[in-house]
């Protein structure tokens, strides 16, 4: 078995937080993307959902921070935010930690990682989850990639990454699913929050849904904090992705400028072939 | 160092109960804990959510502190808008702007 379902959503705690706020069409069509998504992955019927995250702060800082981390306990409480102000009540979600571990195991031959066994999710992770598995039903595996606090890993090792999660997955007689969640461009948590580079998102999901590797590793981080804000970064999230679902290209579910929400919103789905679908 | 003991406190408060609570019951001898300059306690406690920005107080972090001290979205917004027209651009990391670099 290979992975059996990969895709991309944004994550930004206005989606739920402030959602009173945006304007309701654009929103609730947003939703039912999420919703869609939802629905996809369930068909799929993965026994595990790995979440590339770009968590803010809540488990990692500056005084030990990995590079890249994949987490590995028994359940993942959330979120570490105040419900009110994130718009969602405390949750538990199984975690896989059996799984965790062999895959982590295995990720070490190409990859250097941290684990944690203690883990609280942040929206980045939150947010995804509460449209994607709402009932908190499916064992989920968190992964960690720096975004926020530089030095970065460069882009090619977030494809190589990718690739890595790929071929332990492979591996693996359970079915995977796999998300990357993160920006596009946005300035969240600054005073030009709202702004969006939509031609910049535009551009970079041409790239992202067409798997073109060299164009998506091109990209230089002084470029992205330029024109697609310090959230841009969070590409990284899914160039992780797309190195994960390479060979494969993907279906744009949808994508629109949502200001009060911080962020280019976007939902995507990679079109992964019959024969790893089993 | 100081921006990182400032950011450290903060991340701590959001994160740690214990933290929490001395925040509530004891925020001077919090404060005391971390090696932190006047201008730092100050912006902490006054609180000066427009200066942190300007410190270079990582945004991410910066947010959850301007929403623990009450801050409602568009306040808090705000103040980073009135920290920068105060107290001029941000001084340091990922947050200073481009313009500025």
């Amino acid at each position: 078995m290979s992975l059996v379902f990969a895709g991309v959503c944004s994550h930004a705690p206005g989606i739920t937080g402030r959602k009173e706020r945006a304007d309701p069409v654009v929103r609730d069509a947003f939703y039912a993307a999420y919703d869609r998504m939802r629905q996809a992955l369930e068909a799929a019927r993965p026994d595990a959902l790995i979440v590339i995250g770009a968590e803010h702060f809540a488990n990692f800082f500056m005084n030990n921070m990995p590079a890249i981390c994949v987490g590995m306990g028994e359940h993942y409480d959330g979120p570490i935010e105040d419900p009110q102000w994130l718009g969602i009540g405390p949750v538990r979600f199984p975690g896989a930690a059996r799984l965790s571990m062999e895959l982590i195991q295995d990720l070490m031959s190409d990859v250097d990682l941290a684990y944690a066994q203690e883990w609280k999710f942040d929206h980045g992770i939150m947010v995804p989850l509460h449209f994607l598995t709402p009932r908190a039903d499916l064992p989920i595996i968190p992964v960690n990639i720096n975004c926020q606090g530089p030095p970065l890993i460069p882009l090619r090792r977030c494809y190589e990454f990718g690739r890595a999660l790929r071929r332990v997955c492979a591996a693996r007689p359970e079915r995977i699913a796999i998300i990357g969640t993160g920006g596009i461009s946005h300035w969240p948590a600054t005073p030009d929050s709202g702004r969006i580079n939509e031609a910049w998102d535009r551009a970079f999901l041409k790239k992202f849904l067409a798997n073109r590797r060299e164009e998506l590793i091109a990209y230089k981080d002084e470029d992205i904090w330029r024109e697609a804000g310090q959230g841009g970064l969070e590409i990284r999230t899914f160039v992780a992705l797309a190195g994960a679902a390479e060979g494969h290209t993907g279906e744009l579910w949808f994508y629109a400028p949502i200001p009060i929400f911080a962020v280019g919103c976007t939902v995507a789905v990679m079109k992964l072939q019959a024969d790893e679908r089993g | 160092m100081s921006l990182y003991n400032v950011q450290k406190l903060m991340y701590q408060l959001n994160r740690d109960p214990a933290a929490r609570q001395r925040f509530d019951t004891d925020f001077e001898s919090l404060l005391a804990d971390y090696d932190l300059t006047e201008e730092e306690q100050h912006a902490l406690r006054d609180p000066d959510i427009g200066l942190l920005y300007v410190m270079g107080v990582n945004g991410q972090i910066l947010m959850h502190y301007a929403a623990l001290r009450g801050f409602e979205w568009s306040a808090y917004i705000q103040a980073m808008r009135e920290g920068e027209l105060k107290h001029g651009p941000v001084r340091a990391g990922l947050y200073t702007r481009a313009e500025g670099r």
